[in-house]
């Protein structure tokens, strides 16, 4: 089963790397950029029917770090919750 | 070397990519006159009775996912929060605050440095707290000189951390000017306790006489010198 992590800096916690990345874009003379904000995704190959509740595990305990981070799970085998 | 001195036994655990453990090695060695015992990241166990640990600087396991994760992960951290816990002294530098903040010793999260850049020169520091073992002789907002090396030492907490680590004088050091974007220039944090230090400027890299103040100056010295003096009053 495939799933799929995204992490993102939690809001309000500046994000050094999405302004650098705004400023470059603003260079290339891209107009009406109002915020970027940069994040990781992770892509997982899991076993068939790993709970919701593992994975929640997986992102606070390495994936993400909960001080600065927020964390979405999304399981690309179309069932929100193994039976 | 005093007797105490010479029963001083620190380790300096070495991950895949740490690359100030040498350095740390030395300086422990310089204060102590004994060799510190390096330890290795896959061990599972820190060797019997030891008085003081490090956690280098460095970039290990390259820096994956974020600075310090996967070591702070890794089986050696295990025995080193077991170890903390039962009040070894533990002092990260660099990767090794990282390192410390990541397995959630301390409080708070560095991240990347607000300029982008790499920062790499020497810094002022304020001493803030001058009761723990590692800043007792200093006086309160004494400014040592320390080289900083980075790219990911933005200290990060949020208002209601930063406000009880500020009322509980766990702040050790602040820069003398804004470095690198982090939360009230915070550049070292201690424990509740005041036995775990995580800072980024390395006070190993300040040992030398002042003849050679290129090399950094000797104000690191004074804070191996403090957790020595610490241990000899103890």
């Amino acid at each position: 089963m495939k799933v799929r992590i995204l992490v993102r800096l939690k809001p309000g916690v500046l994000d050094p790397q999405g302004r650098a990345v705004h400023h470059s874009l603003d260079g290339l003379g891209f107009d009406g950029i109002e915020d970027v904000r940069v994040g990781r995704m992770i892509e997982m190959d899991v076993a068939e029917g790993t709970s919701n509740a593992t994975l929640t595990k997986m992102c606070e305990q390495l994936l993400a770090n909960m001080v600065i981070e927020d964390y979405s799970i999304e399981r690309l085998d179309g069932v929100r919750e193994p039976a | 070397m005093s007797i105490a001195n010479s029963r001083f036994r620190a380790g300096v655990v070495t991950f895949p990519g740490s690359n100030c453990d040498r350095d740390m090695a030395v300086a422990l060695e310089a204060i102590s006159g004994e060799p510190a015992i390096r330890i290795w990241h896959g061990d599972a166990d820190l060797p019997e009775g030891l008085d003081f640990i490090a956690l280098p600087g460095g970039f290990s396991y390259g820096d994956y996912l974020r600075s310090g994760a996967i070591a702070a992960r890794s089986p050696i951290l295990r025995a080193v929060v077991t170890a903390a816990e039962c009040g070894v002294p533990v002092l990260g530098v660099c990767n090794g605050f990282q390192v410390l903040t990541e397995s959630g010793l301390l409080p708070g999260a560095l991240m990347r440095n607000a300029g982008q850049t790499f920062v790499c020169r020497t810094v002022d520091l304020a001493v803030g707290n001058t009761a723990s073992i590692f800043t007792r002789n200093f006086a309160k907002d004494q400014t040592l000189r320390i080289p900083v090396a980075h790219h990911d030492g933005n200290y990060f907490a949020d208002d209601a951390t930063l406000d009880a680590l500020e009322a509980e004088d766990r702040v050790a050091f602040r820069y003398c000017e804004d470095v690198n974007g982090s939360r009230r220039n915070i550049a070292g944090v201690l424990s509740a306790n005041g036995r775990i230090l995580g800072m980024m400027p390395h006070p190993e890299r300040a040992m030398e006489p002042a003849a050679h103040r290129s090399l950094g100056g000797q104000d690191g010295l004074a804070l191996f010198e403090n957790v020595i003096d610490s241990m000899i009053a103890a």
